[in-house]
């Protein structure tokens, strides 16, 4: 075949799911305000994305902020006992925080919410919900976006508490660093700005964590292959989506290139 | 006097292949259609048309005279809540109870209390044999027929004018379809709705139905009273309900 027409057809299909997307995104996400709102709905959600994400954010983070502290503390020999607390402090509530908590739910969310949607999907339960009068976009998927984008900018201030810590013990324990200096180096350091920015791109990532989730499954066709391949691409698509998304707004939020 | 529902033309093609080629028809107020037809004919897909599941390409879908072939949202939601359905798996929601699956309509659609809400699901569950106990059990608990009888009960719960019935034999122990196929009689002629059912099956066809109607490459080719069906005249009805390999219907098997 024309190595051409491939390059275009590949450009047509990405542009075509990209505007599937948004159209999708468009149609659930004005019923999110809308009444009804399904407080045990959303409720639920709430528990079963932000609780239950709780113990992999909170490892995540705590060995990321360690391994940050060791890396840096080996790369600068002078100075590292001021360095160190500041670079850790940085970069998890700037960028390893949110980027590493996104990742982390969406393989444990996008994933779960994939596989629930695209099994009622090939079993008819969501056209079963339609029969019931029940729009499945209010009842299923616009519950999903709104516990996502209020559990996820908790899980990552959580999780950032808990990475400057795994910084603190490493420093301490492992480097013997003074462990007052420390956490006043930490303090000293720390912008109100560097963790709100890094909330706003938890709620971004909340939404894109959901969006594929609900996106994918509510799509998925073909029986039980077909709830896999979901599966799969909901997971594959957030984490692309979010380390694009996380560039994006590290510029808008910092500047920095052109 | 306004059919209940109404057909006429509807297509629906996906891609190179239509599955429906025009279709008329059109059920009474009280009255059963019972929609025979091989698999992949489009029995399945008028059925979703109506129910806006799927948008058709041409044609004219009326329910109580009223058009409702390109309706969405609120609007579309408004005729759904006439509707009932029983689906062919059941598709009971797996993250309910089966009382919650029975009461959903009235919480969701309707807005009821629980409580009250749960009372009516109980009567409902004991109009299709079940004991109040099988609704607090999860429907990955029940077997294929309590799950048939529970989307029954859930199909009726709301009062539905009209009752939509998909394949609601396939998969049982002929037993076990007959006592369904009694339960659908029972409770249709109780509440005096109207049904449209789909179904391969001519036991349940013939104990269902007051009309038959054969579709054959996404077209009505024959309808009428189910006892005229043995008399048709029609070489494609005589296939079909004495389930013959040869005839005019061919099977495009790849040889």
């Amino acid at each position: 075949m024309n190595p051409l027409a491939l390059v275009g057809r590949f450009v047509i299909a990405l542009l075509s799911e990209i505007g599937r997307i948004f159209e999708f995104a468009m149609k659930a996400v004005p019923l999110a305000f809308m009444p009804p709102i399904y407080g045990r709905l959303i409720f639920q959600q709430i528990m079963r994305i932000g609780y239950f994400s709780l113990p992999v954010v909170g490892l995540t983070a705590f060995f990321t902020g360690g391994a940050l502290a060791l890396q840096i503390a080996v790369g600068s020999e002078i100075g590292a006992e001021t360095l160190v607390p500041q670079i850790v402090v940085l970069g998890i509530t700037r960028e390893l925080g949110p980027v590493m908590a996104g990742l982390m739910v969406a393989g444990r969310v996008s994933a779960a919410i994939a596989a629930e949607l695209g099994t009622m999907r090939v079993t008819e339960q969501i056209d079963a919900l339609v029969t019931l009068a029940t729009n499945p976009f209010k009842y299923l998927v616009a519950p999903r976006l709104i516990a996502a984008v209020i559990t996820m900018p908790i899980l990552v201030g959580i999780g950032d508490v808990i990475g400057v810590m795994g910084g603190w013990v490493v420093g301490v324990y492992s480097l013997d660093y003074n462990s007052a200096s420390y956490l006043k180096n930490t303090a000293d350091f720390l912008k109100i700005g560097d963790v709100t920015s890094g909330l706003w791109k938890a709620a971004v990532f909340g939404f894109i964590i959901a969006l594929m989730g609900c996106y994918h499954g509510y799509n998925s066709k073909g029986g039980a292959q077909g709830v896999g391949a979901a599966t799969t691409n909901a997971v594959v698509s957030a984490a692309i989506l979010i380390l694009a998304a996380n560039y994006m707004m590290t510029s808008l939020f910092f500047g920095g290139g052109r | 006097m306004t059919p209940k529902i109404e057909l006429k033309g509807v297509a629906k093609r996906f891609g190179a292949k239509v599955v429906l080629d025009g279709v008329d028809l059109s059920v009474d107020p009280g009255e059963s259609l019972v929609i025979i037809g091989g698999s992949g004919t489009g029995k399945s897909v008028t059925l979703k048309s109506i129910l806006g599941l799927i948008t058709p390409d041409k044609g004219s879908i009326k329910v109580d005279g009223r058009e409702i072939t390109r309706l969405t949202g609120r609007a579309r939601e408004d005729v759904n809540r006439k509707f009932g359905m029983l689906f062919q798996a059941a598709a009971l929601f797996d993250s309910l109870k089966v009382w919650e699956n029975v009461a959903f309509a009235l919480i969701q659609g309707r807005g009821l209390g629980r409580a009250e809400a749960k009372e009516i699901a109980i009567k409902k569950l004991a109009k299709v044999g079940l004991g109040p106990e099988v609704g607090e059990l999860s429907p990955s608990e029940l077997s294929g027929g309590m799950q048939k009888r529970v989307g029954l009960a859930r199909a009726i719960a709301a009062e539905p004018e009209i009752i939509f019935f998909d394949e609601p034999t396939t998969g049982l122990d002929p037993i076990m379809a007959d006592v369904i196929n009694d339960l659908i009689v029972a409770t249709v002629k109780d509440m005096g709705v109207t049904t449209l059912s789909i179904t391969h099956d001519m036991a349940s066809a013939r104990k269902i139905a007051d009309k038959i109607a054969m579709i054959y490459k996404g077209k009505i080719i024959w309808s009428g009273r189910k006892e005229d069906i043995d008399n048709s005249g029609n070489p494609y009805v005589d296939q079909f309900i004495h389930g013959r390999a040869e005839g005019p219907i061919k099977m495009e098997l790849a040889k």
